[in-house]
């Protein structure tokens, strides 16, 4: 999703688990004045209290790209419904897109990277996640839905926070950042955020894959701030929670994050052909991937993103005098592969 | 037609810019279509501008939204839009409305029948309407991507994902189904009601022979197929989707199966509109940086029409005569031309 991006409607995609407020959230950014008209795409109609001729049903329909790839699924209803949308350009600013609370987000994502229509009219923002504090506990552990969203999300709103206490509600974030750390987190009552908070994001723009810290140690009342290395919050083979920094610290069994760093150069013409052979091979392990590259002989910072077997990237501009060439890259997934794409990452240093 | 006399020596191609009428429709425009004499111009939202011999413009209000489907049979323009609502344009310039979604879903897809019928959808519900009888509706497994009336019988078919269903409104037998794993979107038979053709929402079109439904997959398309049109008699399908027009051959018993396409005109643009003409191996080409050539299928000759420079070009119509053609483009820059 190259230039002439601020011209693209934005799009949101709203998920979240059975209960957890979605519903609540949308109907704030509806009824707020803040200006703006959104365009809603929503599976249950009725449940919005709000006349707006621009609420559309939508059926959730997904089908396989080039004959069965189970990692090509895109949303067909979206792709139609995006360009019927098209026909009021002017009529709204952006469109929200609320996913079933047992929705995969991935086949919405990747509808945004395959459909040429739709990348030429209307651009990905972010994916908002709400979580219920007092529940998503006990759904990461018997709903593999609800660990897909949180592991997909680029913005945490976890709601109900009232309804538990202290103790629980460190708990559940340490659940939730043991899967992904990266995710802006939001502690909320009834979904009470800031709407500049889970709108106009960004967080697919290339130009702003530019925090790709962890935040785990940056979000909470009462945080100290250590200088330490957050690098490896994979890799914890205990799956009791341990102290560290104020937070505990869990081992999700099947999703992880995986980061990695150098300040080495790497070889583009390793890297690439390493990066894609991996997501063709491991993509469907692979939910979400992000890096910020210093290839040798390029001045030019190259960032990417990815979307299971879907990738996308650029020169982004050039590397500033004084500032530190290094690469770092992040994976979220299930199962993640680690030592193969440590060992990958490795051979894809300029020797 | 005179004007189609391209002199081999010239060395830039013949034009016939200075004959084209502009029209300015002041609306974004998807569909043109000939009402008798009038060329009627469907706009993104709410409106149809008639457009007369003279020049002289008058809109007419038909929607109270987005329109999102367009038919016409050459005695009326059929529109669905996001309002729900099923809306007939006559010659006269007379809105009638035709049905009313009850949960006022939108309206996708519509269609046309020869002796009236008229066939629309809404979701995964197709609809068909034709003469007193009632209305009748037929749901297919995913949301409906076109639909199509054979040229014979009443008979429709509706594209969906995975495939299209063929139904017979007015008989008690099962609906047939042809598969194709993917979505499918546009539909059309062949004139001769030998073959069906659907645009996937992958850039490939696939084709079925309806005697022994046999596949027929044309693919190598760098962008999807939104405009198809078959040449005068049925013996090619014209396409857009590519920098030249893609035209497959239907004339033989095989259709295209193991066939080259022909293609011609290319620029350095992608094809947006492909209109035959209804008599002549012509056909009008409309691309994607608003140029638009007449073309001659015997050998390739070109006529500029309009020049490059605008918004892409989404509609293109010839009268029934073949003696008119019209075309927008998307920012509503609209124009006419008589041979």
């Amino acid at each position: 999703m190259p230039e002439l991006t601020s011209q693209k409607i934005p799009v949101t995609v709203l998920t979240g688990y059975l209960g957890a407020g979605k519903t609540t959230l949308l109907n704030r950014i509806l009824s707020e004045n803040h200006g703006k008209k959104y365009a809603v795409i929503v599976n249950e109609f009725g449940e919005i209290g709000i006349d707006n001729d621009l609420i559309i049903g939508a059926d959730e329909e997904v089908f396989e790209m080039n004959n069965g790839c189970v990692c090509c699924t895109v949303r067909g209803d979206l792709v139609r419904i995006l360009e019927g949308l098209m026909k009021r350009k002017g009529k709204f600013d952006a469109i929200i897109v609320e996913t079933t609370g047992l929705a995969d987000p991935a086949p919405v994502a990747q509808t945004f990277f395959v459909d040429e229509d739709v990348q030429k009219n209307a651009r990905l923002d972010a994916v908002v996640t709400v979580a219920d504090a007092k529940w998503l506990s006990d759904r990461l552990k018997d709903a593999p839905e609800a660990k897909n969203q949180i592991a997909f999300a680029d913005v945490i709103v976890l709601n109900k926070t009232d309804l538990v206490s202290k103790p629980e509600l460190a708990e559940v974030e340490a659940r939730i950042r043991a899967i992904n750390p990266y995710a802006k987190l939001h502690r909320t009552e009834r979904c009470q955020v800031a709407l500049s908070d889970v709108l106009e994001r960004g967080a697919f723009d290339l130009d702003r894959i530019l925090e790709i810290e962890p935040e785990f140690l940056e979000v909470g009342d009462d945080h100290d701030h250590h200088d330490h290395d957050h690098g490896h919050h994979h890799g914890h083979d205990h799956d009791h929670g341990h102290s560290h920094g104020g937070l505990k610290h869990y081992h999700d069994e099947d999703m992880q994050s995986l980061s990695l760093r150098t300040s080495k150069p790497l070889d583009a013409t390793k890297f690439m052909p390493w990066l894609q052979s991996l997501v063709a091979a491991e993509g469907a392990k692979i939910l979400r991937s992000k890096g910020i590259l210093s290839f040798s002989d390029d001045d030019d910072r190259y960032v990417f993103q990815g979307v299971h077997m879907m990738l996308e990237g650029d020169h982004q501009r050039k590397w500033k005098d004084g500032e530190q060439r290094e690469s770092r890259l992040v994976f979220i997934g299930r199962e993640l592969p680690e030592q193969l794409i440590r060992d990958g990452f490795e051979s894809c240093l300029t020797t | 037609m005179k004007q189609f006399d391209p002199d081999d020596n010239s060395a830039s191609i013949i034009s016939v810019t200075d004959k084209v009428r502009t029209v300015a429709i002041g609306m974004p425009v998807i569909a043109v279509h000939f009402l008798g004499d009038q060329a009627a111009f469907v706009g993104a939202e709410e409106h149809v501008a008639l457009v007369n011999g003279a020049g002289e413009i008058s809109k007419v209000t038909v929607h109270g939204g987005g329109i999102l489907c367009v038919a016409s049979d050459g005695a009326r323009i059929v529109m669905g839009g996001d309002d729900g609502k099923l809306v007939a344009l006559d010659k006269k310039g007379e809105a009638a409305l035709l049905a009313t979604d009850p949960k006022r879903r939108w309206i996708d897809n519509v269609a046309l029948h020869p002796d009236g019928a008229v066939a629309w959808s809404a979701g995964k519900t197709a609809v068909v309407h034709s003469g007193k009888a009632e209305e009748k509706s037929f749901e297919v497994p995913s949301t409906v991507g076109g639909l199509a009336f054979a040229p014979k019988g009443l008979r429709l078919a509706i594209a969906h994902y995975n495939g299209v269903t063929l139904w017979f409104p007015n008989m008690a037998a099962n609906a047939e189904i042809l598969e194709w794993a993917g979505s499918h979107l546009g539909v059309v038979f062949s004139p001769d009601n030998k073959f069906l053709v659907t645009a996937m929402h992958e850039p490939a079109l696939h084709g079925w022979r309806l005697a022994d439904h046999r596949h027929m997959r044309m693919t190598g398309y760098p962008g999807r197929v939104r405009s198809m049109s078959w040449s005068a008699g049925g013996k090619a399908l014209a396409t857009s989707g590519a920098d030249s027009v893609i035209m497959w051959p239907f004339a033989s018993k095989d259709g295209p199966m193991g066939k080259e396409p022909a293609m011609f005109a290319p620029l350095q643009a992608r094809v947006s509109m492909v209109a035959c003409h209804p008599k002549q191996d012509i056909l009008a080409v409309g691309y994607s940086d608003g140029t638009i050539l007449m073309v001659r299928m015997s050998d390739g000759a070109e006529i500029l029409v309009r020049r490059n420079g605008t918004a892409p070009v989404t509609a293109l119509a010839w009268n029934a005569k073949g003696t008119l053609l019209a075309f927008a483009a998307e920012d509503g820059d609209a124009g006419l031309l008589e041979l």
